[in-house]
């Protein structure tokens, strides 16, 4: 099967930038892939390498098995790009810039359905006569969000597109977007929402400098580095009383907490023996799973 | 995917869309230097008809008309494809452009000829409003027409490398400002090159907008300062030169595409 996107080798360099630095990265069909990293790691010029509006200086990219640069064309039907501005043409309203959305694909009236039940599945109806310059901030993401639908694309590309949007809607958006991937749909998003990636990404790639550092499953990626930690509330307020051995457990103190990453669950029965035996109480205990965050900045030491 | 239909289909869509785009505001697209053309044309009739006779048994203000007329073609098939293109740019939304599978040649096609069709719509008002005052019949109606295209196309094509160019809007506005204006006041719209100095005259030959004034003056007359045959040449020449030079560009991606 052909891979939804395949980056081979790709550079991007701005003078002596190198805005992206020998990427390789493949998306299978009917991946929900999330793109994850600080500020310039990369992430936009990827996805604008992809859409065709960067070249890049080495490497290939393709979407659906056609060449991004060679048979543009044919990449561009299978791709739905979200872009991150807030963009809108001023002249025009919600469902007459869909339908030249659509046109410009070689769509026609039969594919008029289809724009209409976009605009309804984004709860746009009642907006459609509206000038675009009249939309709300939220009602002009979703009208993007329909316009990179319009055309029926296999593979849809948000780039952050809940920067700054409200809870609610960016809720919506994502019950949306799931049900798009349910359907069969690609998709690929970037987004500084680590727990976002987390909740709905099956895999992630970490970027940091233009740089792949770290490419798995979510869940993968989350067993990978520790799988929990242990965050107990002791009798004792003094590092220095705690066992030995439990001091070579990698460990956080926060007030009266300490936080231990366990590499294994087992861990668990170690400390609370050493504790016994050095008569330290525990006041309280509870374990909580490793995030994307944590990870995020053990591989980068960058924060999101 | 990318059929031929398709491709038709989607070159259409955008020169629907550029079409609607100047015809949604016509009173400032049209209107606007339709009022401006009149204007021209009632003063400089009103002060020069009694004195001034270019050709013979031409009336001045029949005489001014024709060169209304190009002029204004001209600065508004200038206009069309440059200010759509600015203010995509400026506003972001030429995205939504590049993200789709039109070709260099498909954005060509549509914006030289929705700039076509605004230059010759605001040329046909002012013909229509001039000719309640004065009879003005068009003596060889193919040659307007082919200068009136190839003029509208040429300034067209102009336009969509001043839009690519330019990145603000005060970079759009020398071109119209210090490009468009002097050549077209300065190619004979008001004069006969003949009433000029010597050196004027070859001055005003280097100038394409004289040929395309001239030329489509004859179309009325069946006069002209110079051959319309000639006149024709250089117009088809330059809008073929600018043309490929329009569809080098955009095929580079130049300022379009990082």
């Amino acid at each position: 099967m052909k891979k939804a996107i395949a980056f081979k080798n790709v550079k991007k360099n701005y003078g002596q930038l190198k805005a992206v630095n020998g990427i390789n990265l493949s998306i299978e069909q009917g991946e929900f892939f999330g793109l994850l990293g600080p500020n310039g790691a990369g992430k936009s010029t990827l996805i604008n390498m992809l859409a065709g509006l960067v070249r890049p200086t080495a490497g290939s990219i393709s979407a659906m098995g056609f060449d991004v640069i060679k048979d543009y064309q044919n990449a561009r039907h299978s791709l739905g790009i979200v872009p991150q501005e807030l963009v809108f043409d001023p002249f025009f309203n919600l469902r007459e810039m869909l339908r030249f959305q659509a046109g410009y694909f070689g769509k026609g009236k039969s594919n008029d359905i289809w724009v209409d039940e976009v605009i309804e599945r984004l709860d746009l109806t009642s907006k459609v006569s509206t000038n675009m310059r009249m939309l709300s901030g939220g009602m002009k993401r979703r009208a993007l969000i329909a316009q990179a639908l319009v055309h029926r694309p296999p593979v849809i590309v948000l780039d952050e597109p809940t920067a700054g949007v409200d809870v609610e809607l960016r809720q919506r958006l994502w019950a949306f977007v799931k049900e798009l991937n349910e359907e069969g749909h690609t998709i690929v998003l970037t987004t500084h929402y680590l727990e976002e990636a987390e909740a709905l990404c099956n895999r992630v790639a970490m970027l940091r400098n233009g740089e792949v550092v770290a490419l798995d499953t979510t869940t993968n990626l989350l067993k990978k580095f520790a799988a929990k930690n242990l965050k107990l509330r002791l009798s004792t307020k003094k590092i220095f009383k705690l066992p030995s051995s439990i001091k070579r457990i990698n460990f956080s103190v926060d007030g009266d907490f300490y936080t231990f990453e366990l590499k294994r669950i087992t861990d668990i029965g170690k400390i609370i023996a050493a504790l016994n035996n050095a008569s330290i109480k525990i006041l309280d205990m509870e374990t909580t799973d490793q995030d994307l965050e944590n990870i995020f900045l053990k591989l980068t030491g960058n924060k999101i | 995917m990318n059929s031929l239909r398709n491709q038709l289909l989607g070159t259409w869509t955008l020169l629907k869309k550029e079409l609607l785009r100047f015809w949604r505001v016509a009173f400032q697209t049209v209107a606007a230097p339709v009022i401006t053309g009149i204007l021209y044309l009632l003063i400089f009739s009103h002060v020069l008809d009694s004195h001034v006779e270019v050709y013979e048994g031409v009336p001045y203000m029949a005489f001014l008309i024709p060169g209304l007329i190009m002029m204004s073609l001209l600065q508004n098939s200038f206009s069309n494809s440059s200010s759509s293109l600015i203010q995509a740019k400026v506003m972001g939304n030429i995205v939504f452009l590049l993200l789709t599978p039109l070709s260099y040649i498909q954005l060509f096609f549509a914006f030289l000829i929705s700039s076509i069709a605004r230059g010759i719509s605001v040329g046909i008002c002012i013909y229509l409003i001039a000719i309640l005052y004065i009879d003005l019949p068009i003596e060889h109606p193919w040659i307007v027409f082919l200068f009136a295209f190839f003029g509208g196309g040429l300034m067209g094509a102009f336009g969509i490398i001043a839009g690519v160019w330019s990145d603000r809007f005060d970079q759009m506005a020398a071109f119209g400002n210090f490009v468009i204006m002097p050549l077209s006041m300065l190619s004979g719209v008001f004069y006969s090159i003949h009433s000029l100095p010597a050196s004027w005259q070859k001055v005003s030959q280097l100038n394409p907008f004289f040929y395309m004034i001239d030329g489509f003056r004859y179309g009325f007359f069946g006069q002209s300062d110079v051959s319309p045959y000639f006149s024709l040449s250089i117009v088809t020449l330059f809008f073929i030169v600018l043309s490929y030079g329009t569809i080098r560009m955009l095929k580079s991606g130049y300022k379009l595409r990082g």
